[in-house]
């Protein structure tokens, strides 16, 4: 479904993505671990075509993304729920979600999606016509996570959900992760919280210093001895 | 000091200040979205108020109804250059914007020049001298349409910008330009439409002048000079701080004309701006503290 093909990306001189190659096929969670400043958001943002690679391919479904803009890769279906939210904070929660629904697609669908992400969160609902901005964080996150779904995803790409959240909201977004890939979403989850997201994901992929270094299944990679040490202090 | 002089002037600085309000509201509303100063504003108002006197002349059309073909005329040249220079120069540092902007108002200058010619033109319409009384108030009848229609297109800016899909991406990109790209809005073509709005706004304020002054290329300098004033005033980029600033300058500006030559009158104006950055650099419905 995405093949990404030895992608090279720069900020200015500095090299932060080298030769970074992996596949997301359809149906799976996929997690991508590493640690801060490995380059896990900079390879989303090159997914999203917000960053351009110097070298190197992105296919999805057999489409070259990587030649593409972030509208029309979003209105094929690639969408991202962005590390640090990025919502719009003087828009209402529901400007917020109406305008993760701008293409036909999702347009048409926009009122059943909007009754699915208030059934997955209630709390969203009933701050509808409160500011965004005025959120507390863990309702930022469902908002973002909301505003993704809204795009209509079949792969959706989520860059650190968990962050700053308290351990039961945590548990809950999670869940809903879950969820979500059971109602036909792909997923390529980016975590700090790596116990968390190699038990829930099938494959996972390990990025150290711009490179992939390790790839095996959520248990495999678990099982590691250089990723217990490393990344869960084992 | 005369009562009733200061209340006729305040009345006739409030009807001008209506048309301010509006040539602010589009300086204000580029700025906000785009962080750009469009320097261009005075020769854009100047275009509007040609584009209605050449309607004018040629079809008999009051410049009170096609303010319209101003607003229209004024969107498409503001998406142009967005589109051939402001989107270009978004991301420079602003001293290196300023250039460009300069630039773009020097070419448009003189290209009314050679249009239309350096001389003024003093238009008139059949109700240029009517007026109409409102107790001992004396209200101009050009100056009263004026106003009512450059809050009525300033109230077609604020619906559109609430309301359509268009507006709300516009808003959205303000807010934060990174989620706007994630969510796959098309920012350039929002950026835009925003500058062409901001245009729309000058041009149609140009034609709506157009009974009230002689129009010459250069008529629009103090008009740009004066949106300045008002756009710090009310806060950089927040729009009712551009529309209670316009009114605010244009009564400041006529009843200060009590105390000093109306030649002068930006001496008030600018003395309000410095008075603010002063005691209140984010303006008057500034948010943060930028
Ligand atoms: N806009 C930028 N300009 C310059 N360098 C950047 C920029 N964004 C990221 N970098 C650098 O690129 C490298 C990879 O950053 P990236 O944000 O992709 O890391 P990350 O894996 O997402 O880290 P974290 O877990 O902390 O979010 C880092 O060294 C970072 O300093
Ligand atoms: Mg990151």
């Amino acid at each position: 479904m995405l093949r990404v093909n030895g992608i090279d990306v720069f900020y200015g001189d500095l090299h932060a993505l080298r030769n970074v190659s992996f596949e997301v096929h359809p149906k799976e969670i996929i997690s991508m671990v590493g640690s801060n400043g490995a380059g896990k958001s900079t390879t989303l943002m090159t997914l999203s075509g917000i960053l351009k690679s110097k070298v190197g391919e992105v296919f999805f479904n057999d489409h070259p993304i990587h030649l593409c803009s972030s509208s029309q890769i979003v209105a094929m279906g690639v969408v991202q729920v962005p590390e640090g939210r990025q919502l719009f904070p003087s828009l209402t929660v529901l400007e917020n979600l109406e305008m993760g629904a701008r293409f036909s697609k999702a347009k048409k669908a926009k009122k059943k999606t909007m009754e699915w992400v208030f059934q997955l969160f209630p709390r969203l609902q009933e701050r509808r016509y409160q500011l965004a901005g005025t959120l507390s964080g863990g309702e930022q996150q469902m908002l973002a996570i909301g505003r993704g779904l809204m795009s209509c995803p079949t792969l959706m790409m989520l860059d650190e959900p968990s962050l700053g959240l308290s351990p039961i909201l945590v548990k809950t977004i999670f869940d809903i992760i879950k969820e979500i890939n059971e109602q036909g979403t792909t997923i390529l989850l980016v975590e700090q919280n790596i116990f968390h997201s190699l038990t829930l994901s099938h494959r996972g992929y390990v990025l150290e210093n711009g490179s992939i270094a390790m790839s095996g299944t959520g248990q495999e990679l678990l099982k590691n001895q250089h990723i217990r040490q490393s990344y869960l202090g084992l | 000091m005369d009562l009733n002089l200061v209340l006729q002037l305040a009345t006739s600085g409030f009807l001008l200040g209506g048309v301010y309000s509006l040539i602010a509201l589009g300086l204000s509303l580029i700025f906000g979205v785009m962080k750009v100063i469009n320097f261009a504003h005075g020769a854009m108002l100047v275009w509007g108020m040609y584009i209605a006197f050449t309607l004018m002349n040629w079809t008999g059309i009051d410049p009170f109804f096609s303010f319209v073909a101003s607003a229209g005329g004024l969107f498409v040249l503001g998406y142009f250059i967005q589109r051939t220079v402001v989107n270009r120069i978004m991301t420079f540092h602003e001293a290196m914007q300023v250039i460009a902007m300069v630039g773009v108002m020097m070419i448009l200058e003189n290209m009314a020049q050679l249009i239309w010619g350096p001389d003024p033109h003093s238009p008139h319409t059949r109700y240029s001298l009517s007026t109409i009384w409102l107790g001992s108030v004396m209200i101009d009848i050009p100056r009263l349409f004026a106003f009512l229609l450059a809050i009525l297109m300033a109230a077609a800016v604020f619906v559109f910008l609430k309301y359509t899909d268009i507006g709300k991406s516009i808003r959205a990109s303000a807010d934060n330009r990174i989620g706007a790209l994630i969510v796959g809005t098309n920012v350039n073509r929002v950026y835009a439409v925003c500058f062409g709005v901001g245009a729309a706004c000058v041009g149609a304020a140009g034609s709506l002048l157009v009974p009230l002054m002689p129009i010459s290329p250069h008529t629009g300098f103090p008009f740009k000079l004066t949106s300045f004033a008002i756009v710090i005033l009310g806060g950089m980029g927040s729009l009712p701080g551009a529309m209670i600033g316009g009114l605010i300058i244009g009564v400041a500006e006529s009843v200060g004309s009590v105390f000093i030559p109306s030649s002068l009158k930006q001496i008030i104006s600018f003395g309000i701006m410095i008075l603010i950055l002063l005691l209140r650099p984010q303006g008057l419905f500034g948010g943060k503290g930028s």
